[in-house]
């Protein structure tokens, strides 16, 4: 039996190297893969307390819906993307200063 | 004890890929990096006993979202891609020393309060260990039940935002005609 604590520190690993990847990360599609990374962790904490939760299984429906909200949030971030390397011809959002109707 | 040990394999793998993820300078290997910890993320949840859960990452993550992932960053930095070698350090980083200050504060931070909270005294969580060592069947039919049950209006709500997503993300990415 793995105790709680074990999947919250590993939760909360992942989550701060997710942190990590979208603060220097010069390369949107990489600050993407960091959203991710974060989302992921937070999935975890949400299933392992839900192991917890044997009649109601109230994180795992959790979890599963923030899955779908995940992959719905990164088909329209990545088609930003595309848009803004079609104007730009470049992916760093550092160089994304310019605002037009 | 096997299972603590495949437990703590997993871990390591999902922590070190996503080490490799985070501080490699190689685009290309860290995109493919990040299927390594998204399965072994998926190992995981089977070990909070949410093989559903686990599944669903596996086919949405891995079958959906990477592919999608490659696709954008196939069509978008091909530069990048063919200069690899040529690329400078700063170009592909920056804010370096801050941001691992910042990340390794959070992390202590983190790890403080969850040391802090003694989550395994919770009322619910002591009354429902004992379940636990008996439920040892797989819990989809349980949560096939609730989804059409209690979680009805979210399900639904969720398929509508999808919906919303498909027809905006199509639009977003049709070709823009000349006249500007």
């Amino acid at each position: 039996m793995i105790s709680l604590q074990h999947f919250l520190f590993i939760a909360a690993v992942l989550f701060c190297l997710g942190i990590y990847a979208v603060i220097t990360r010069k390369n949107a599609i990489q600050v993407l893969i960091g959203i991710e990374l974060m989302i992921n962790a937070s999935i975890l904490n949400l299933v392992a307390f839900a192991k917890y939760d044997v009649i109601n299984n109230n994180g795992q429906l959790f979890a599963l819906f923030v899955i779908v909200l995940a992959a719905a949030s990164v088909a329209v971030g990545l088609v930003i993307i595309l848009n803004f390397f079609k104007r730009v011809k470049t992916i760093d959002p550092n160089k994304a200063n310019s605002l037009r109707g | 004890m096997v299972e603590q040990i495949v437990f703590y394999v997993f871990a390591a793998i999902a922590i070190l890929s996503g080490v490799y993820v985070v501080a490699s300078q190689n685009l290309v290997r860290s995109v493919f990096m990040f299927f390594v910890t998204l399965l072994s993320v998926a190992g995981l949840y089977v070990f909070a006993l949410a093989d559903f859960v686990a599944l669903t990452q596996i086919v949405i993550y891995v079958g959906g979202v990477l592919v999608m992932l490659l696709f954008v960053f196939m069509l978008s930095s091909k530069d990048s891609l063919d200069n690899i070698v040529n690329l400078k350090k700063e170009a592909l980083s920056a804010n370096r020393i801050p941001a691992t200050i910042i990340t390794i504060a959070l992390l202590v931070i983190l790890i403080y309060a969850i040391l802090l909270a003694d989550f395994e005294q919770l009322d619910w969580i002591k009354s429902n260990k004992l379940l636990i060592e008996k439920a040892q069947t797989s819990n989809v039919h349980n949560i096939g039940v609730n989804i059409m049950g209690r979680f009805l209006l979210p399900f639904e709500l969720i398929s509508i935002l999808l919906m919303m997503t498909l027809v905006g993300a199509a639009h977003l990415a049709r070709k823009e005609p000349n006249n500007d």
